[in-house]
């Protein structure tokens, strides 16, 4: 009875007052939202990669592939299963449909390694797989992109695929491809040792070929991650200070109907386990409501994501978000952690205290000199320490762990700078308003310093984030400029058309640069060695990070090669040292940047490359233009015969690029002003849980003489004046944060170091925003206050409150 | 995803004349669509029906040897080459609708060693030739070695491998074909189910096994089945166990009982020393299982009772290896026996639709 | 004549409609003059006061201060009046929680822009705070915290002081010491008293004495 009563009360106070109840709901929900919605992207591009990486099992392994030109005769291929060899063959192709490019791939499903899921079974499915017609698998994106298609074989859906991927057997394929009988290459399955004399001896014209390159997409993707990595942390954080606000708020303002049961009868604990359950029902809603929230951030922003994925790195990623428990039960975990922390200490208190006490304000009152500075110095040492883990670890780990101890470090420092400053200025105040004015909004300071450290984390991350975006964005089109210098570039597939078109290209052209290049082992590991000829393209504009002298004539004559950062940092070598190419050991001319790429790589002169390498192919060019007949030259090549696919166009890879750029930034701007709104919410939240208290400090001013439309105004210029302390401090921890992440952890990840830019209008317009969005947040609370009936105020002189 | 892989490996495996995985497959109860099937009184031609028959649906060239080792072991191969098709043709390249599979399996008393591996037709990883004769898939192959005019399984050799083991045989055969049921039409139910069926029991062996611990050389007996048919099986049918023994007195024998809801379907031939053949029809032997053994959950009867009154036989088996359990896409137990009682000898024994 | 309050009424919002305080209460003060103003609990006097002081407006009467009707007044004017000439000691919670007890006292005058450092001093001296300059206000007793407010009035040297109970809080001693104090001091910066207060004692003190009783002054 009394429980029923006891909820009944505690409940009707919500219906009373509709705006809080909102207000505690949704800070809650906004919260779990960010937080689900990060999550929600992520786990779906890393299904993407799983199903990319995984759906073939072929990017985990070696292959033989063809020495020169890029078919292996299906001779071959028998040739070495019928002495022993454990290999599978397979096709690759692609299949343009609309505007859209499909890689389609063939696999024998007797043989390969792995079959995606999907073919129907039995005697009828292996049939209805090997054809006529044959079965195209994939992903069911893909299938909905290609629905209609009567020309190609049934689609079926495997959820095994990623979108983009369409996989058959290897004779449907073949034919689709007009491959005849030749293949793409064999992959290498488990158990086959590498034997390369047996090789030549068998198939002279193949060779092993180690795990592929650009396969091992989670590597290249990390970068990007990096990013909502940071922003799920960083949204974790924001968002537990955001729910510790809400309950905060739901306490405080009810201390006087607790006080009331209390004198009803309730005991302290029933009281402390009604509100226990009551935070437990409004955690669930809120988590409903903000899982919902996310899927909506997630699928609003997925679409974006996935672009950039794949136009930066050609992963794939589905366009719809599904709803994996990886991400809804984290939603769910965080709203409820989040609202048990912050209750428990709520209702811990609530049931220690004597009944009489309830309704006392809690001891918010001045900020203890003493807690402040013992948390400036544990934030002291944390910081101290952030560096220390960067230098004693290694790995990608340590990245992490030094940013999450710096932000840690960083947030905690928060509080106490801020009651220094205040506390200067304080001193320096020269008006009784003033003076008033900076000790009040150190009073203030406990109760806000946790959307503070909120609005610090938010805006640390963002400036943190957009400047690596922009770093990355300026340094990749810069070196796209440098790497791309010619205007058009062309694979012609096979040695022999080159060489047939190659009068052609020279009467087209005012420069044709051959580019050649083969698999080589680079100090150890598998990489890339190109031939590239002696010109004022690559000279004047190759982007060279460092370089011994020299370069180009020493580059040309073969006296060594040049190697990317990768390469340099996986060998640890500087120009002057030597790198092992294939087995010998070669000077390193200069090093250049190299993004995008993980693997190492190495450029030869293009004249000592084929003394050294004769058979490698040679069906590659660079062709300079003049920029503006970039068009016709392209039209006059393919009236040649050269297909649209061989051509690349500098202007419009160029073009390619800055779109997913943009794609990346709209991405970044979004997650910006969520983690922004998230901020301000969690200041108005304790704004309002202040305002409570705030009464009995604010009513004697207005009796000696304020109106209350300047203490509004004065409240709203404090709001203003933490945030934008907050925000001023917040701006070297981001680019700490940026220089972190561009020097550290990319290094970590990536093996390339990028240059760090700074984008000072963009903290501006952060910083900003920030302030406003702080200000929007104090509007209420202000106003509230401005427009509070004489009473109100009036009754704290007599309330025993 | 290997697990999907095996899957798909698994509805291939539907599409094999075991009765095990046979049972509730469409196609294989039911009327073959297409396919050809066995009619009684058939008559072979040779060396073309030592090869393939596309147009019936599975097929197996399938030799099991008994073997004694340089190091005084006995030790027991089987040699399997399968064609299973998926249309009644053959077609050239990836097109081709057949596809080959082939088991080794080699026993010790100790262990059993398995390979496998899978081909598609059409492409020459696998497959039938006659003339020379030569079976083969990847590196495993069956190839004559007869003289000119001479049968050409006459002389085999014959090789195959797995993870870790291999084995390179020497076959020569010291007595004729043997054609199986009637005359080579072997009845596989009492409503006719039906295939062609002849063997070369007569096979004295020389050879070497390759094992973990080094090569041996052996010397043997070996038994080559050949069989084909579209629809060996009835709905009702669950598996089969199936003997070929070598008697000590030089007969040969051949048992097996298709084993169903009810008493089952036994069929047996009787071959002479000199290789006169007569057929012994169902309800003229008995198959009594005397001991079981526990194989990963499954309760294989590896012990039997064999007996044909007509003959005056009545043996007991004994494996050489109870645990000779072929692990491989679809699974069964094959593996050398020895017995006595009224007779005595080695053979082979293969049980399937115990998985 | 300073203070004229004429014919004021105020009711308040109860359970069921307005409940009448004050019900036409009539009263006037010269500058220099001290009033006491004596009822029993919940009789209104508190409310007089915080109309008097343009913290509140009546329902109906005119208050006139140094000869203009207070009672109409915008917020900026009323807080311009306050600011300026009007000194106000409450029941409790007077002082300003974040400001020390020295930046208590002086904030009101300064705030009007006449802070007299030596005033303030001595006052701070003769009021027994100046071993509690630093401390802040919820460092302070009752009894302590009362002198400060006290002092915060007196520094600004107001018009008139509105003294609701200010010893309330107070020992009789303390308190008798605190009264003599301020009578002392209005009476130097010749500031107009009205002061609320339980004890009959005190009243006796003053040079007026109205009884409040259902809503209307009984000499
Ligand atoms: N802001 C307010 N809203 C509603 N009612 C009020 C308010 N202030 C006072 N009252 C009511 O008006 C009546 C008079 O209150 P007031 O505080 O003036 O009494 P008082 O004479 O000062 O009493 P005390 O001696 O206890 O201080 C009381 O019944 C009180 O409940
Ligand atoms: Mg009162």
């Amino acid at each position: 009875m009394i429980w029923r009563m006891g909820l009944l009360a505690l409940l009707s106070y919500w219906r009373r007052h509709p705006g809080q109840a909102v207000t505690l709901v949704l800070g809650l929900a906004l919260a779990t939202a960010l937080w689900t919605g990060v999550q929600a992207i992520n786990a779906e591009a890393r299904a993407s990669y799983d199903r990319a990486a995984d759906a073939l099992e072929q990017t985990t392994r070696p292959s033989l592939v063809p020495s020169a030109g890029d078919r292996v005769a299906l001779e071959d291929y028998v040739t070495l299963r019928r002495a022993g060899w454990q290999v599978s063959p397979v096709i690759e192709g692609n299949l343009s449909a609309g505007d859209t490019r499909y890689s389609l791939i063939g696999l024998e499903p007797l043989t390969a390694p792995a079959v995606p899921r999907g073919a129907g079974t039995g005697a009828e499915g292996l049939s209805a797989f090997f054809g006529p017609p044959g079965q195209l698998l994939a992903h069911p994106d893909t299938i909905a992109a290609l629905a209609g298609d009567t020309d190609l074989p049934p689609r079926v859906a495997s959820p095994d695929l990623a979108p983009g991927t369409l996989v058959g057997d290897i004779g449907v394929v073949a034919g689709m491809l007009g491959m005849g009988d030749a293949l793409s290459s064999l992959t290498v399955l488990t158990g086959q040792p590498r034997d390369d004399a047996a090789l030549a001896e068998l198939t002279p014209d193949l060779h092993w070929q180690p795990p592929r390159e650009g396969t091992d997409i989670g590597g290249l993707t990390r970068s990007f991650h990096l990013n909502l990595t940071a922003f799920g942390l960083l949204s974790f954080a924001v968002g537990l200070f955001i729910v510790h606000g809400a309950v905060g708020l739901a306490f405080e303002q009810r201390r006087g109907l607790f006080r009331t049961l209390r004198a009803l009868g309730l005991t302290a604990r029933v009281l402390a386990l009604l509100l226990a359950a009551e935070m437990l029902l409004v955690a669930m809603l809120a988590a409903g409501v903000g899982i919902a929230l996310g899927y909506v951030i997630a699928a609003a922003l997925l679409p974006d994501v996935a672009a950039t994925l794949r136009g930066l790195y050609g992963v794939p990623v589905a366009g719809a978000i599904a709803l994996r428990p990886e991400w809804w039960l984290s939603g769910l975990a965080i709203a409820l952690l989040g609202t048990g922390v912050a209750t428990a200490q709520y209702v811990w208190q609530l049931a220690r205290s004597r009944a009489r006490a309830t309704a006392i304000p809690r001891a918010w009152a001045r900020a203890s000199e003493g807690a402040l500075r013992r948390q400036a110095v544990l934030a002291g040492a944390i910081l101290l320490a952030a560096p220390l883990i960067g230098l004693l670890g290694s790995g990608l780990a340590a990245g992490f762990s030094l940013l999450g101890a710096f932000l840690l470090g960083a947030a905690l420092a928060l509080p106490p700078a801020l009651a220094g400053l205040l506390a200067l200025f304080e001193r320096r105040a020269k008006t009784p308003l003033t003076e008033w004015l900076w000790a009040d909004c150190r009073l203030q300071l406990p109760g806000l310093s946790l959307a503070l450290m909120a609005l610090l984390l938010a805006v640390a991350a963002n400036i943190g984030v957009s400047t690596m975006v922009g770093s990355f964005r300026t340094t990749f089109t810069g070196w796209l400029d440098q790497r791309l210098a010619a205007e058009l570039y062309l694979n012609l597939g096979e040695d022999a058309r080159a060489a047939e078109l190659r009068p052609l290209l020279d009467a087209t052209a005012e420069a044709v640069l051959p580019i050649s290049a083969v698999d080589a082992d680079l100090a150890g590991a598998p990489g890339r060695l190109y031939g590239q000829p002696d010109h004022a393209t690559f000279r004047d504009n190759w982007p060279l990070l460092a370089a011994g002298p020299e370069v180009w004539p020493r580059l040309s004559t073969g006296e060594g090669v040049l190697i990317n950062e990768q390469l340099a940092y996986g060998a640890d070598v500087a120009p002057g040292d030597t790198v092992t190419v294939d087995g010998t050991a070669l000077p390193v001319l200069g090093i250049y940047s190299d993004y995008g790429n993980p693997r190492p790589q190495a450029i030869m002169g293009l004249e000592p490359f084929l003394t050294r390498l004769p058979d490698a192919p040679r069906h590659r060019f660079a062709l300079r233009v003049p920029p503006e007949t970039v068009p016709e030259v392209m039209a006059e090549l393919q009236a040649a015969g050269i297909r649209p696919d061989q051509m690349t166009d500098q202007a419009a890879l160029k073009q390619v690029s800055l779109q997913v750029f943009e794609r990346t930034f709209a991405v970044t701007t979004a997650l910006n002003i969520l983690t922004l709104s998230v901020a301000a919410l969690a200041i108005l939240t304790s704004l309002l849980t202040l305002a409570a208290l705030r009464l009995p400090q604010i009513a004697p001013v207005w009796a000696i003489g304020l109106t209350r439309a300047r203490l509004g105004a004065l409240e709203l210029v404090r709001a203003g004046l933490l945030a934008l302390f907050t925000v001023i401090l917040a701006l070297p921890v981001g680019l700490v944060l940026a220089w972190v992440l561009l020097a550290i952890v990319n290094v970590e990840a990536f093996g390339w170091r990028l240059p760090m830019h700074l984008f000072p209008a963009d903290w501006a317009a952060i910083c900003t925003l920030a302030v406003l969005a702080a200000l929007v947040a104090a509007a209420w609370p202000a106003r509230r206050i401005a427009t509070r009936p004489p009473a109100e105020l009036l009754r704290r002189f007599a309330d025993e409150r | 995803m290997n697990a999907d892989r095996r899957r798909l490996l698994q509805m291939l495996a539907c599409t094999l004349p075991v009765p095990a995985l046979g049972q509730g497959f469409a196609g294989l109860g039911s009327d073959a669509d297409g396919f050809a099937i066995p009619q009684p009184d058939p008559s072979f031609r040779f060396p073309a029906d030592h090869g393939a028959h596309p147009e019936f649906r599975i097929e197996w060239w399938y030799v099991t040897a008994i073997l004694d080792g340089a190091d005084g072991r006995q030790y027991g191969i089987q040699w399997t080459l399968f064609r299973s098709a998926l249309a009644p043709e053959d077609r050239a390249g990836w097109d081709s609708p057949q596809i080959w599979f082939a088991h080794a399996g080699l026993t010790t008393p100790e262990r059993h060693f398995v390979g496998e591996t899978l081909a598609r037709g059409g492409i020459g990883q696998a497959g039938v030739r006659t003339d020379p004769f030569e079976a083969w898939i990847d590196d495993w192959s069956m190839v004559s070695r007869a003289r000119p005019g001479a049968d050409a399984f006459s002389a085999l050799d014959l090789r195959a491998n797995g993870p870790d083991f291999a084995y390179t045989l020497a076959l020569d055969a010291e007595g004729p074909l043997v054609f199986q049921g009637q005359n080579g039409f072997s009845l596989k139910s009492a409503t006719g189910q039906a295939s062609y069926y002849y063997a070369q029991p007569f096979y004295r062996v020389t050879g070497q096994l390759d094992l973990p611990d080094g090569p041996i050389d052996v010397t043997g007996q070996a038994w080559l089945d050949r069989e084909w048919s579209s629809q060996p099986l009835e709905a009702n049918q669950t598996g089969w166990d199936w003997f070929s023994l070598h008697l000590d007195g030089g007969e040969k024998l051949m048992a097996f009982r298709l084993r169903d809801d009810g008493p089952g379907y036994a069929q047996a031939n009787w071959i002479t020393a000199d290789g006169e053949n007569s057929h012994i029809g169902d309800g003229a032997v008995t198959f009594t299982p005397l001991g079981w053994t526990d194989i990963d959950g499954r309760r294989v009867p590896t012990e039997w009772r064999l007996q044909i009154p007509a003959r005056g036989l009545d043996i007991a088996t004994q494996p050489l290896n109870p645990h000779a359990w072929m692990g491989t896409q679809l699974a069964y137990w094959e593996g050398p026996i020895s017995f006595s009682g009224s007779h005595s000898g080695r053979g082979y024994l293969e049980m399937t639709g115990y998985d | 004549m300073l203070l004229v309050v004429e014919d004021v009424e105020k009711s308040w919002p109860g359970a069921s409609g307005p409940v009448p305080v004050l019900r036409g209460v009539s009263l006037s003060l010269d500058a220099g003059e001290t009033a006491a103003l004596t009822g029993e609990s919940g009789s209104g006097k508190s409310t007089l006061l915080t109309l008097i002081a343009t913290l509140d407006r009546p329902d109906a009467g005119r208050i006139l201060f140094g000869g203009t009707d207070i009672t109409g007044l915008t917020d900026p004017e009323a807080a311009a009046l306050r600011r300026n000439r009007i000194g106000l000691v409450f029941q409790q919670f007077n002082l300003i929680p974040s400001l020390s007890v020295a930046q208590n006292l002086s904030f009101h005058a300064r705030l009007a822009g006449r802070h007299d450092p030596d005033w303030t001093d001595t006052l701070a001296e003769r009021l027994g705070l100046s071993p509690h300059l630093t401390k802040y206000p919820e460092q302070l007793s009752g009894g302590q915290q009362q002198r400060v407010a006290i002092g915060r009035t007196l520094a600004l040297r107001p018009d008139l002081v509105l003294a609701d109970e200010p010893t309330g809080n107070l020992d009789e001693a303390t308190g008798d010491a605190v009264l003599d104090l301020m009578l002392a001091l209005t009476a130097e910066t010749s500031a107009a008293l009205l002061m609320v207060t339980h004890s009959t004692r005190l009243a006796a003190r003053l040079g007026q004495r109205h009884h409040l009783h259902s809503g209307r002054l009984e000499a």
